[in-house]
């Protein structure tokens, strides 16, 4: 049986596979290099990458190949494994055999899932040790408009055990998609949109959830203040809303809210906040921006009626306990669907 | 005689629909059974409970002795349009026979593919529909199976195909002793391959028995009008048909006409199969079970 699926399966496996074999090695041999040039440039590393075509370029590389994968898998590796058999028929030839339609699953998905697994702990192994450095540095408060720390949402996924429980829970959807739609074609345009949909939606809508993230109130001030949000035209303009720094580096923030001094949440903020904002930077060459006397006026008023910045964050120590339960959490949806195919392949399938 | 397939009260329902009603059916051991029937009779969802392949909405089915799909070994199953892997060259898929089936008889299926002259690093995909019925038959041959079920096997060949096929089948099962029950809706295919008939309309078996001794005690009787209830008794009507002075009676008897006032001609099995799927349409007369 396990020749069996391994004969049906190695041309799709070969596909990936050699992607990503070529990427791991490509990511291998310029590894120690690029961690040379953290340890000699240290904090002018980042600003040095800037002047580098091949490690931005493969940063990139690893980032999309992360992300691809594990729809790719579900796609083309877990939809076709039964659709395919129930739209050719084949299934009535296989399940005929001496052996029962469980074993048969059994093994399929357990060699094919335990290999898109693999493959994918394989090439977020090597993305992950590559970018290190580039981790490292941002989280030791390297500044960087191009890379962002491994705590933001776009990296975050492509970093450590996600990807794998990304994978592992495509692939189980593909399977359970294609045993349900009995279309191979049909079952690969779902999944793959299903998949994308939730590497979209996980960051702002499951992930949050994982952990309690720090929750703080900060007066904004001159000094912390990072943005602000500002609505209408002219003469009408307001502040809507306001970000602050939160005094840690490289977290990454689920919410900023200005709160007045009951603590209740402001949907605008009064009218003379704006002068708090500053204005248009002036002409001339670039010179560094500096706090007028009005902004800072206005700022002390804030502090005094009370207005405070509601933030919550997850800091980057939490890294690791984060990808654990995102993992875990995919794990047991892949487990969950796994299970609901087992389910329905005992029913009817003629 | 033990029955190789032994359905009770047997049914199957697909959503709203029954494709087969409370069938109940009794198939000896050691036969090559045909099973006929017009399309839509039911006989491939039977074969699919028989086989396992479905489970059935009520009643049951034993095969072998056991309910169906727990002796998965001792069934052979040629699956209707007979699939296979297309990317999956011969050797691949004797391979994965070898692999799948404990009685696995190697050598049977080489010589099989040898006297086929199928090439082994051929796809099945470029074989021909003959050769991928042959190629699903040797699959279920070299299983050794003490039964093999195959649905409408060669529904989608050509006449010289169908002949080969058939005749090929005759040759392995006069070999290895195992009980046959093959589905088709040409009774000409039966008549070559098989040695009992059971015929399906509707979900009930209008007929079974072997077919020798079926034309045997079924005539055609032609003469003067006459009303079915002045036939003798143990002559059973199947069909009639009658005009203004003339009645055509096909009967079923075990004792010899005498009337000398009918013409008696023997029956094909064409007749004898088409007589019993058409007295459905005709419910006005006495249905009557034909038992042996």
């Amino acid at each position: 049986m396990i020749w069996l699926t391994w004969r049906q399966f190695r041309v799709q496996f070969l596909v990936v596979a050699t992607a990503v074999v070529a990427a791991a090695v490509f990511l291998a041999v310029t590894g120690p290099n690029l961690l040379d040039d953290y340890h000699r440039l240290n904090t002018t590393f980042i600003d040095s990458l800037a002047y580098e075509r091949l490690n931005p370029l493969l940063y990139r590389i690893g980032q999309v190949l992360l992300y691809a994968v594990p729809p790719v898998i579900g796609a083309f590796w877990g939809a076709p494994l039964i659709a395919r058999e129930l739209e050719t028929g084949t299934h009535r030839l296989v399940w005929s055999q001496s052996i029962s339609r469980w074993r048969w699953l059994a093994v399929k998905v357990g060699v094919t899932g335990l290999t898109a697994m693999a493959i994918t702990g394989l090439l977020s192994f090597a993305v992950t040790w590559w970018s290190a450095p580039i981790d490292d540095a941002l989280n030791s408060g390297q500044d960087s408009n191009t890379y962002l720390p491994r705590m933001f949402p776009s990296t975050f996924s492509a970093r450590g055990l996600v990807p794998v429980g990304y994978a592992a829970f495509a692939f189980a959807l593909g399977v359970a998609i294609g045993l349900v739609v009995r279309r191979t074609l049909v079952a690969l345009a779902i999944t793959l949109a299903a998949v994308i949909l939730i590497q979209i939606l996980t960051p702002s809508l499951i992930r949050p959830h994982l952990l309690a993230p720090v929750d703080r109130y900060i007066v904004a001030t001159a000094d912390n203040i990072r943005g602000f949000g500002i609505t209408g035209e002219g003469t009408n303009q307001q502040v809507k809303e306001m970000e602050v720094a939160t005094g840690t580096v490289a977290a990454w923030k689920v919410s900023d809210k200005t709160v007045d001094k009951s603590g209740k949440e402001l949907s605008t903020l009064p009218e003379w906040t704006m002068a708090c904002a500053p204005g248009p930077p002036p002409a001339g060459p670039k010179q560094q921006v500096r706090t007028t006397p009005a902004e800072v006026a206005c700022f002390q008023r804030l502090a005094d009626e009370g207005y405070r910045q509601h933030v919550r964050y997850f800091p980057k120590e939490t890294f690791w306990d984060l990808q654990w339960r995102e993992f875990g959490l995919f794990m047991l949806l892949a487990l969950g669907l796994t299970g609901f195919s087992f389910w329905r392949i005992r029913r009817d399938l003629s | 005689m033990s029955a190789v397939v032994d359905a009770q009260g047997l049914g199957k329902k697909y959503g709203r629909r029954w494709a087969l009603t409370d069938c109940d059916l009794e198939i000896p051991s050691g036969h090559v059974v045909g099973l006929v029937g017009p399309n839509g009779a039911g006989k491939t969802t039977l074969l699919n409970l028989a086989v396992g392949m479905l489970s059935p909405t009520t009643g049951a089915v034993q095969v072998l002795g056991a309910p169906a799909g727990t002796q998965q070994a001792k069934v052979g199953y040629v699956a209707q349009d007979t699939p296979t892997y297309v990317r999956l060259s011969v050797a691949d898929h004797l391979r994965l026979g070898a692999r799948l089936n404990p009685n696995w008889d190697d050598s049977l299926a080489q010589q099989r593919i040898q006297h086929l002259r199928l090439d082994p690093k051929q796809r099945a995909g470029k074989l021909s529909g003959g050769q991928r019925a042959q190629l699903a038959l040797t699959l279920g041959l070299a299983k050794r199976p003490e039964l093999l079920v195959l649905d409408e096997p060669v529904a989608a060949l050509d006449p010289l195909a169908r002949r080969e096929f058939l005749q090929d089948l005759m040759e392995a099962v006069a070999d290895q002793e195992l009980s046959v029950l093959l589905s088709s809706h040409l009774v000409s295919d039966i008549e070559r391959a098989c040695d009992y008939v059971i015929v399906l309309v509707d979900s009930r078996v209008q007929v079974s028995g072997e077919i020798d001794a079926l034309l045997d005690t079924h005539y055609r009787l032609t003469g003067p009008r006459r009303d079915p209830k002045d036939l003798p008794r143990g002559q059973f009507v199947v069909t009639a048909s009658h005009t203004d002075r003339q009645s055509t009676y096909l009967i079923r008897t075990e004792q010899p006409i005498h009337d000398p006032a009918w013409t008696v001609t023997r029956l094909t099995l064409e007749d004898l199969v088409l007589a019993y799927m058409g007295r459905d349409v005709q419910p006005e007369r006495p249905v009557l079970e034909v038992q042996r």
